[in-house]
């Protein structure tokens, strides 16, 4: 410990003034020249103080590859068809795809493959009579990258939607391999923001399957054909009904070739809002040519998986832009022009988890949580008072510092302050005195065994060192644990109870002494108050 | 010079009361293990962070009765038949639990709106998991608690000797299974944030313990050859008593004001915490210290 007592006095001093420096942006807004000198940040409230919503979604990587399967295979045997390959099998497996062709097929399909479709890599043929087939595989490498690329395609397009929605201050993180982590602070309106985050908004065209309708409603559909719903909403009532409608399976068009959405009202019923989109050149081609090749035929107009509407196409439509109807409310028609927008996510996602704290709540646990810290506080003091007198002052000063450096230490750390890190600030002052106590219990012995004041106070602080060591060092053990296990609130309670700790060894011991040694050199008692 | 002493200088034989506290602490641990089978087998009060599920919370505008609200729920057409209803006394608030994790929420708004269309109400508050992510967590708090109490003998055993170390850890693991024990048995929720006590309940109790071996340490150091163990054990004890006592009853007051004031939130959480007090006050004198004083007359 340091010998000159003003050197300690003074650096006790220097601490206390950065504390309340890094504290009092949280009391008044510093103005003026002030502004570019002095720290302004405020202590981090988390989620379940401020309110707002924390998410943990999983993309369904699965069902993106299943997809990929799917498309592989139609191209693979769109593919054989166009070049002339004849082939006898074609069969898809979650791991890959086997082909059968007959064995002079062989190098055109091979030179196809090779072309066309590096990623599957063809493993040990066999033979049967004079059928060869070939087992194709995914190269693992591609689908390591396929589900990388997913996850950051997945990230930026939420962080998209987020920002379009107009959230201040959102949290959207990776975590693990294929999940994301979403904190939206404040958010007034959850379930919408929920659905607009967690849609696919996968955007398809398809064609509407009219003559086989009867068929099909009679439980045979075609092949090539698919059923799906319609959903409508009647423009009075707003009852939504939902009817299958056959549509052919194949995807004339996606969302991936619009370059704007965005809401109108008017059209057909005027007071209506729908969503206008345009295509980018590409898309606009392609648009043209399914409208011209279908004049009188209906298209559907598909988001995940669910029709939204199947106009009847009356003329060939050029300049790339259309429209989608649906019985929208304005609020549906914004998120749906947003997160048209904003793209669609490579896969669906699932909500792992969903904590939402409204600000009512948040507000409550504060008030609460600093109406506990205060009783806890005075009571603590009050008894410290009671049991050591004058001594137990000294140690009301060192739980004070340890206090303000503790909230310091926290707001320079940027730390995020939760409920149970309120908790961990009042156990940090239950479990602070016990150093003090300590002491003090040690120096009460030492002067019963009639030793003089100062040899009480420094043999006290001596003997005691040892166990304070050791108690704090268990301490820290599982407040170290907690922190590295612990999500979000428990985080912060192992924060401000580790720090807390850590603090109180300089309080505590340093403080505490040198208050002491204070009092003891300037008025030289013959007695102790303790 | 005189003080105020919560203990005048004691002379209990601690040592002589092994046998007694012995039965407690078998029982107790006998409870927390039982109460450790129950939550493995899924069949104790788990909140949805570990099992899944949805757990929302409802404040009134004016008073509700829970069985009216348990009719609406759990009765009423498209209710919810696995619903809990739990009420926050005091206030028009409850809590309403489910294995259901899908579009809850709606759910039960539009139950309450259609079936008690003159009680307003708020969702105040809603944590939804899925399962999978309640699998995760429990495997985490066990690696948790299983990494903290490795640490912790490692560290004693450094600090002190290993016997020491394994006396001390097994105080904690009793003050553990003691605290999972009464939990169970008083069927109160467990959730992370009952994890979060476990283990600074484990945190709390091994200081405890510290500052006791501290002082056997100490006075064997100190011993004349013919005095018998058992004293110095006792004696050390008595010697930390009015600390060990001042220092519980601190923090019990912390978490009395934190069980009063602290909200529902914390009041589990508090609670959790000063019954884990109490037994890790209990553990440092009546098991830590006479595991030591028996391995030793063993010839350990």
């Amino acid at each position: 410990m340091l010998k000159s007592l003003k050197l300690r006095a003074i650096l006790i001093l220097i601490f206390l003034v950065i504390s309340v420096v890094f504290l009092l942006p949280n009391i008044i807004e510093p103005e003026g020249a002030w502004k570019r000198y002095l720290p302004s940040d405020k202590i981090r409230l988390g989620l379940d103080l401020k309110g707002g919503m924390h998410l943990l979604l999983a993309l369904d990587t699965e069902k993106m590859l299943d997809h990929m399967v799917e498309r592989k295979f139609n191209g693979l045997k769109d593919g054989m068809i166009r070049d002339g390959v004849r082939f006898v099998g074609l069969d898809k497996k979650p791991e890959g795809i086997t082909v059968s062709v007959k064995a002079d097929q062989k190098d055109k399909l091979y030179n196809l493959l090779g072309k066309e479709f590096p990623d599957l890599k063809p493993g040990s043929t066999r033979t049967e009579g004079d059928t060869l087939i070939v087992p194709l595989m995914f190269v693992e490498r591609e689908i390591a990258n396929l589900k990388e690329n997913a996850l950051r395609q997945a990230l930026e397009t939420i962080r998209n939607r987020i920002d379009q929605f107009g959230v201040s201050e959102p949290v959207i993180v990776q975590q693990g391999e294929n999940q994301i982590l979403i904190q939206l602070p404040g958010i007034k309106e959850p379930e919408r923001a929920l659905e607009l985050i967690g849609r696919t908004a996968q955007l398809e065209f398809k064609l509407v399957d009219e003559e086989n309708a009867a068929r099909a409603s009679a439980g045979q559909v075609p092949e090539g054909d698919e059923i799906m719903t319609l959903k409508s909403r009647n423009r009075e009532t707003g009852v939504v009904t939902t009817t299958p409608i056959l549509l052919k399976k194949q995807t004339l068009l996606t969302g991936d070739a619009l370059t704007d959405a965005r809401v109108s009202i008017g059209g057909e019923f005027r007071s209506e809002a729908y969503v206008g989109i345009e295509f980018n050149s590409e898309g606009a081609r392609v648009f043209e040519r399914i409208t011209g090749e279908n004049v009188g035929k209906r298209i559907a107009i598909i988001l995940d998986n669910t029709v939204y509407s199947a106009p009847v196409v009356k003329e060939r439509i050029s300049g790339g832009k259309a429209s989608i109807t649906g019985g929208f409310s304005m609020d549906e028609a914004k998120d749906l022009a947003i997160v048209l927008r904003a793209g669609a996510l490579p896969a669906p996602v699932n909500v792992m988890q969903n904590i939402t704290i409204g600000p009512t709540l948040g507000q409550d646990s504060i008030r609460k949580g600093v109406r506990a810290a205060l009783l806890g506080g005075i009571l603590i003091i009050a008894f410290m008072i009671y049991y050591y007198r004058a001594s137990g002052i000294i140690a009301n000063v060192a739980m004070f510092l340890n206090l303000i450096f503790l909230l310091c230490a926290f707001t320079a750390m940027k730390a995020t302050m939760t409920l149970p890190g309120i908790a961990g600030i009042i156990l940090t002052m239950g479990m602070g005195v016990d150093t003090n106590v300590l002491i003090f219990e040690r120096i009460r012995e030492e002067l019963r065994l009639g030793k003089t004041v100062r040899a009480a106070v420094d043999g006290g602080y001596s003997k005691a060192w040892v166990t304070i060591f050791d108690a704090h060092i268990t301490t820290l053990i599982t407040t170290f644990v907690l922190f590295i296990f612990g999500t979000g609130p428990i985080k912060g309670f192992a924060v401000t109870l580790s720090i807390g700790i850590i603090i109180n060894l300089f309080t505590a011991v340093f403080g505490s002494k040198t208050i002491f040694d204070w009092i003891l050199q300037k008025y030289k008692p013959r007695s102790l108050s303790i | 010079m005189t003080f105020i002493e919560i203990t005048k200088k004691t002379n209990i034989d601690f040592i002589g009361l092994r046998k007694k506290a012995f039965i407690l602490s078998t029982i107790l641990v006998v409870l927390g293990i039982v109460g450790f089978v129950m939550v493995s087998l899924g069949k104790a009060n788990l909140s949805v962070d570990f099992t899944g599920g949805t757990t929302l919370q409802v404040r009134f505008k004016e008073p509700v009765s829970i069985v009216d609200l348990r009719q609406v729920l759990a009765h009423g057409t498209g209710g919810i038949s696995d619903v809990q209803i739990q009420e926050v006394s005091g206030t028009n608030e409850f809590f309403l639990k489910t294995k259901e994790s899908e579009k809850i929420q709606e759910k039960i708004a539009s139950l309450l709106s259609k079936a008690l269309p003159d009680k307003k109400f708020e969702i105040l508050g809603s944590n939804m998991v899925g399962s999978s992510v309640g699998q995760t967590l429990k495997k985490h708090a066990i690696i948790a608690v299983v990494i903290s109490l490795a640490c912790i003998v490692v560290y004693i055993a450094w600090r002190f000797t290993f016997l020491f170390g394994v006396a001390a850890t097994i105080a904690t693991f009793h003050d553990v299974l003691a605290l999972l024990g009464i939990f169970w048995l008083l069927g109160r929720e467990m959730n992370i944030l009952f994890i979060t006590a476990l283990l600074t309940v484990a945190g709390y109790s091994l200081t405890d313990t510290v500052v006791v071996f501290d002082r056997i340490r100490e006075n064997m150091a100190k011993m004349k050859s013919r005095e018998d163990f058992g004293n110095v054990i006792s004696r050390s004890i008595n010697e930390v008593l009015s600390r060990t006592l001042i220092t519980s009853l601190t923090v019990v007051i912390a978490l009395i004001s934190m069980l009063v004031l602290g909200g529902e939130v914390l009041f589990d959480f508090s609670f959790a915490l000063f019954i884990g007090v109490l037994v890790g006050t209990y553990s440092s004198i009546f098991v830590a210290s006479p595991l030591i004083y028996i391995w030793r007359k063993k010839g350990l």
